[in-house]
C-alpha cells in the first residue's frame, strides 16, 4: 500500500442531517506534495480530512488512488497516517509503544519494529522520553509523539488536523519548521489542515481555501497571496481593509473607485463596469501614511515591534487599518496612499 | 468586612465552614451505621461459652456452617463474573449514538426496578417445572421431562444475574463513554482492526472500571438472601452465609454467633475486593481522555 502517483478526490460531499459540511470537493494530490486545507472554523476542514482517512463515510463522490477506489475501504486498510487535533495518544502506553503500535499491527519482525521505532524517536528527538507515558509529556513533546506515530509506518499520505493549534507561539514556529523538514527528508505526501493563513502559506506547496464546505480557491501560496479569487479569500489572506466603494472609471484591468471617503486606483478582479458596487481590498502594510493622499483621523495605535498598527477613520466614518513607522497620536490627521497594483477591487 | 476576612483566613488553613453542614448527616451515619457495626463486632467476641473466639471457633469447626462460605462464593463469584463479562460486549456495541439507544438502555435496566421478590416470582412461573420454558421445550420435543431450574443453585444464579446485570451494564457503559472515541480512530488509522482496537486500546483503558464494577456486583451478590430462600434450596445447595447468620441470630437466638458470621462475611468480601483492587493497581489507572 505504499506510494501512489496521484490521489484524486472526485466531488466528495458529506452531509450531516441535511446540512452540507463538505459540498463537492474535487482535488488531485500528487505524490510528494504538501497541501494545506485552509478556512475559518466550521468550514469543513476536519470533515474533509476524516473523509480522506476513512473515519467518516462519504455522502456522495469518490476517492481514487491511482486506479483503485479508496472510499469503500475502512481506515485500517487505507494505510494513511493521521495526526489528530488533540493528538489522541494512547494514554496507557509509553511513548515507545505508542510509536510502535502501527508496526506491531502489521506483524513486522521484532527487531525491525525496534529499529524503526528507534529511528522515529531519533527523528523527533524524543529518545530520553521513550519510557514515559503521554500524560507525563509537555504539549510539544506529545505533538512530536503523534507525528512520529503517524510517520513511522512510512504512509503513502499523512493527514494532519491542526496539529499546532494547542501550542504556544514560539513552539508553534519551531514545530512548523520541523514538520516541513520531516516532509522533505521522508519524502512524504501531506495534507495539512489549519485556520492560520501564515502557517498554510509557509508550509504548503498548494493551498485549498474552504468556506461553508465549498472550495473558494486552489493555488500556490504566491497565487493566493497576490491574487485572491474573491473577497472571502482576500479577507482570509490578510486583506484587512475591505472598503465598500463604487466604480467610477474602467481602463482595461485598472479601475478607479471611490466611496467610504476615499478615491483609489486598483486592479479589477473579474469584469466590472462603472457604477458597480465593489469592495476594495488593501493589506494594512500596503496602505502608507505619507505627505499627500487622503486625509484620515487616527483612532487607535498599537505597538508591534518593528512598526505600529494604526486604526484610522475616513471622513465618511469607515475604519481603515494601516502600518506606520513613526508614532501618530490618536486624533491626528494623517494622509494615506496605496499603490494601484496593491489594491484589488472585487465585485460585491 | 471582618467576616469575609475570617472566612479567607480559615480557607487558607483549609477549613471550610460550610462543611459544618455535613454534621447532621455524619451524626446519622455514626448513630445508624458505625455504632451498630462496632456493637456487632463487640458482640461477636462475647459468646455465652468458649472464650473470646468461641463464636468464631463454633462457626469454623462446624462443616455445615463453614461450607456456607464456599456455597456463597460459588454463587456470587460466577454471577459477578458473568454480569461483567456479559455487560462488556453489549455496552461496547452501545457506546456510540444510535436511534433507539434510550429505549434499549431502559429495557436492559428495568430489572433494577423489580425487587428480588418479584424477580423470584417471575422465575418460579417461567422456569419452574410447570413453567412456560419447560412446557415449550417439551412441546417442541427437546425434553421428555422438565429440567429443574428453580429451587436449586440455578434459580438463585439466574436471579443474581437478572438483578445484577443492569448495575454492571450501567456502570460499564458510563466507563466506556469516558474513553475518548478518537483513540480508537487513531488505532484504526494505524492499521488495527476492530478486535485489535478493542483488545489493545479499549479493554486496557476499561480494565480498572471492570475491576470496580466486578467488586460492586460481587458484594451485591455475596449478601444474597431473599432469592436464596425463594428460588433456591435454602436448606442445602443454596444455604448461603446470610442464611446461616439469620438462623443463628433469629432462630437460635445466638446473637454472638450471628454477629461472628456477619463479621466473617465482611472479611471474605473485603478479601475478594482487596485482591481485585490489588490486581487493578497493577494496571494503568490514569486519564482515559474522554468526557469522564
Ligand atoms: N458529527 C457531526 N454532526 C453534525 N454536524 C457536524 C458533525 N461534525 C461536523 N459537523 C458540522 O459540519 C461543519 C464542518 O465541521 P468541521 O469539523 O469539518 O469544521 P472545521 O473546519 O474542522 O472547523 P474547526 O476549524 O473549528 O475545527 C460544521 O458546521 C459542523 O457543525
Ligand atoms: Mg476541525
Amino acid at each position: 500500500m505504499s506510494g501512489f502517483d496521484e490521489l484524486r478526490l472526485d466531488g466528495v460531499r458529506r452531509r450531516f442531517g441535511g446540512q452540507d459540511a463538505l459540498a463537492g470537493l474535487s482535488l488531485t494530490i500528487r505524490r510528494g506534495e504538501f497541501i494545506a486545507l485552509l478556512g475559518p472554523s466550521g468550514c469543513g476542514k476536519s470533515t474533509a480530512l476524516n473523509c480522506l482517512a476513512g473515519l467518516l463515510p462519504l455522502s456522495e463522490g469518490s476517492i481514487w488512488q491511482d486506479g483503485t477506489r479508496l472510499d469503500t475501504l475502512p481506515p485500517e486498510r487505507r494505510g494513511f497516517g493521521m495526526v489528530f487535533q488533540n493528538y489522541a495518544l494512547f494514554p496507557h502506553l509509553p511513548v515507545r509503544r505508542n510509536i510502535s503500535f502501527g508496526l506491531q499491527m502489521r506483524r513486522l519482525p521484532r527487531d525491525e519494529v525496534r529499529r524503526r521505532t528507534d529511528e522515529a524517536l531519533r527523528l523527533v528527538r524524543l529518545e530520553e522520553h521513550a519510557g514515559k507515558l503521554p500524560g507525563q509529556l509537555s504539549g510539544g513533546q506529545q505533538q512530536r509523539v503523534a507525528i512520529a506515530r503517524a510517520v513511522v509506518l512510512e504512509p503513502s499520505l499523512v493527514l494532519m488536523d491542526e496539529p499546532l493549534s494547542n501550542l504556544d507561539a514560539k513552539l508553534r514556529l519551531e514545530m512548523r519548521t520541523e514538520i516541513r523538514r520531516l516532509h522533505q527528508t521522508l519524502g512524504l505526501t501531506t495534507v495539512y489542515v489549519t485556520h492560520d493563513q501564515e502557517e498554510a502559506l509557509s508550509l504548503a506547496d498548494r493551498l485549498v481555501v474552504l468556506r461553508d464546505g465549498r472550495v473558494e480557491q486552489i493555488g500556490t501560496p504566491q497565487e493566493l497571496h497576490e491574487r485572491p479569487a474573491n473577497r472571502h479569500v482576500a479577507d482570509f489572506m490578510g486583506y484587512r481593509n475591505l472598503l465598500p466603494m463604487k466604480v467610477k472609471a474602467v481602463h482595461g484591468s485598472t479601475v478607479t473607485v471611490d466611496g467610504s471617503g476615499l478615491t483609489l486606483e486598483g486592479v479589477a478582479v473579474g469584469a466590472l463596469s462603472p457604477g458597480d458596487d465593489v469592495l476594495a481590498g488593501i493589506r494594512p502594510e500596503d496602505l502608507h501614511a505619507g505627505e499627500h493622499g487622503v486625509p484620515v483621523t487616527v483612532e487607535v495605535v498599537e505597538y508591534q515591534g518593528r512598526e505600529l498598527a494604526v486604526e484610522a477613520r475616513t471622513s465618511a466614518g469607515v475604519a481603515v487599518h494601516l502600518r506606520a513607522i513613526t508614532r501618530p497620536a490618536p486624533g491626528d490627521q494623517i494622509a494615506v496612499t496605496a499603490e494601484p497594483a496593491r489594491v484589488l477591487v472585487f465585485p460585491s | 468586612m471582618t467576616r469575609v476576612a475570617l472566612r479567607h483566613r480559615l480557607a487558607e488553613r483549609g477549613i471550610d465552614r460550610q462543611l459544618w453542614l455535613l454534621v447532621p448527616g455524619l451524626a446519622c451515619v455514626l448513630a445508624l451505621f458505625v455504632y451498630p457495626f462496632a456493637y456487632g463486632i463487640g458482640l461477636s467476641f462475647q459468646p455465652a461459652q468458649g472464650g473470646v473466639f468461641g463464636a468464631y471457633r463454633e462457626f469454623f469447626t462446624d462443616a455445615y456452617q463453614r461450607d456456607t462460605i464456599a456455597t456463597t462464593l460459588g454463587l456470587s463469584l460466577p454471577a459477578a463474573i458473568l454480569n461483567v463479562a456479559a455487560s462488556v460486549p453489549i455496552a461496547y456495541r452501545m457506546r456510540g449514538r444510535f436511534r433507539g439507544k434510550r429505549l434499549l438502555t431502559t429495557i436492559l435496566v428495568v430489572p433494577i426496578t423489580l425487587g428480588t421478590v418479584l424477580t423470584a416470582e417471575g422465575l418460579l412461573n417461567y422456569l419452574g417445572p410447570a413453567g412456560w420454558f419447560n412446557r415449550f421445550l417439551m412441546a417442541v420435543g427437546l425434553l421428555d421431562e422438565p429440567v429443574r431450574l428453580t429451587n436449586n443453585y440455578w434459580g438463585v444464579f439466574f436471579s443474581l444475574v437478572i438483578t445484577g446485570f443492569p448495575f454492571a451494564f450501567l456502570l460499564i457503559l458510563s466507563y466506556l463513554s469516558g474513553i475518548d472515541p478518537t483513540l480508537e480512530r487513531a488505532a484504526a488509522t494505524l492499521g488495527a482492526g476492530w478486535w485489535q482496537r478493542f483488545r489493545r486500546i479499549t479493554l486496557p483503558l476499561l480494565a480498572p472500571g471492570l475491576a470496580t464494577t466486578f467488586c460492586l456486583t460481587f458484594v451485591l451478590a455475596f449478601s444474597v438472601f431473599p432469592s436464596a430462600v425463594l428460588v433456591g434450596d435454602p436448606a442445602g445447595t443454596t444455604r448461603v452465609i446470610s442464611i446461616a447468620a439469620y438462623h443463628a441470630a433469629y432462630e437460635a437466638y445466638d446473637y454472638p454467633l450471628g454477629s461472628a458470621i456477619a463479621v466473617v462475611m465482611g472479611v471474605v468480601e473485603l478479601f475478594v475486593v482487596a485482591v481485585v483492587l490489588g490486581l487493578r493497581s497493577l494496571l494503568y489507572t490514569g486519564s482515559t481522555g474522554g468526557k469522564g
